[in-house]
């Protein structure tokens, strides 16, 4: 078994593989972050039988927390397997934090918050701002802490999808990818390392400033969203709301009360961007 | 229908949370963990009966004080099915042996 470890903001994981590749795709791509002596999550990647692992090799997901009915993929895409896996350990046991799922970027030690379905933006949002002077917190997940109601960064790798490749690489076109991994399940899909300062800071949160929901592909719009629909939309947003019982109830009734929130629409990168800085300049 | 007489009674008030946004209130439940979303008039309602058990009739007249609900047979009526509903939510109880 071939093994990598790493601490992504207040989580640690150990990623165990029947393969050498995803482990060295993962080293390369995560070299910048600690290598941490304990971990909270176990991965691992093995084959679906122990023919796969030589002929026509397919990656079955493991680890601490696992859904049963996981499709396995091919070897090709190790690391999507080894950054799902990862994913799947947060959604399902990470208890120290009320999990969104959502993107964010901070300045000024204020913190926005993007979330909305896959393929609203929210992603790719994150990691175009974060080229434009903020700096990128995560676009998977948003931590909020139950004691200070702060975002705690989880700056994971960011997962380019389709489109927003090519966007990406003309917006940073010195930034560290990762291999295209054609043909997921979710399309054409490739992993950039997030900006130094995200990876430097990423013990330090701040507060949230401004909720939104964006949605790619309509004409520019804004709409205001009441706290009812907001607290609606976030616990279906959240993957341990339940779990958390009163500290969750707390921690976003006091998120919702407190973080002013709009819906907007857009069809192009700078379109949303200049969007996000004229809402940030009146809300936040 | 349910029978105009039956009593009920709630949780003790620090038995939930309640939290007011825009046009709904949320109502954490300590005992089941569940978040409820209700509108006018349960948060009023819950208020009014404390810890007391009473009838619809008796709630009626306690939020006529602060609230317009019409004739006094249509509130009676209105509560007695906010009372049916709240029961089966778990947020008050049918008191049988009073």
């Amino acid at each position: 078994m071939h093994e990598f470890r790493v601490q992504v903001g207040p989580a640690a994981f150990r990623i165990g593989s029947a393969w050498r590749a995803p482990i060295d795709q993962l080293a390369h791509l995560y070299r910048d972050y600690p290598q941490p002596d304990f971990t909270d999550f176990t991965v691992r990647l093995e084959p679906t039988t122990w023919l796969r692992r030589w002929l026509r090799p397919s990656v079955a997901i493991g680890g601490d927390y696992m859904l049963p009915d996981a499709a396995p993929l091919p070897l090709a895409q190790g690391l999507l397997a080894a950054e799902m896996a990862m994913n799947l350990q947060m959604a399902l046991g990470w208890r120290r934090h009320l999990l969104l799922h959502a993107s964010a970027v901070e300045r000024d030690g204020r913190v926005l918050v993007m979330t909305g379905q896959s393929g609203s933006g929210k992603s790719t949002l994150s990691a175009l701002l974060g080229s434009e002077g903020w700096r990128f917190l995560g676009d998977e997940f948003v931590l909020l802490d139950p004691v200070t109601g702060n975002v705690v960064p989880f700056p994971r790798l960011i997962s380019l999808k389709n489109e927003a490749i090519a966007a990406m690489q003309s917006a940073q076109p010195d930034a560290r990818f990762g291999p295209l991994l054609a043909g997921t399940p979710k399309g054409d899909i490739r992993h950039v390392v997030p900006p130094a300062d995200a990876i430097a800071q990423m013990g330090q949160g701040g507060a949230p400033a401004l909720l939104l929901f964006p949605r790619y592909g309509y004409p520019g719009a804004v709409r205001e969203v009441a706290p009812g629909e907001t607290f609606m939309r976030l616990t279906q947003a959240s993957t341990n709301y339940v779990a958390l019982g009163e500290a969750g109830f707390i921690t976003l009734t006091r998120f919702v009360k407190s973080v002013p929130s709009r819906a907007i629409d857009y069809q192009s990168g700078d379109e949303a961007i200049a969007l996000v800085e004229k809402l940030w300049e009146r809300l936040a | 229908m349910a029978d105009p007489k039956t009593l009920y009674q709630a949780e003790p008030a620090d038995a939930r949370i309640v939290e007011p946004l825009d046009m709904m209130t949320l109502i954490y439940q300590r005992r089941s963990g569940i978040t409820h979303m209700v509108g006018e008039p349960v948060p009023q309602m819950l208020e009014a009966m404390g810890e007391d058990a009473v009838d619809a009739a008796t709630l009626a007249a306690r939020l006529a004080v602060s609230f317009d609900l019409g004739g006094q047979d249509d509130a009676v009526t209105l509560i007695t099915e906010r009372l049916e509903e709240l029961a089966e939510l778990g947020l008050v109880e049918r008191v049988t042996d009073a």
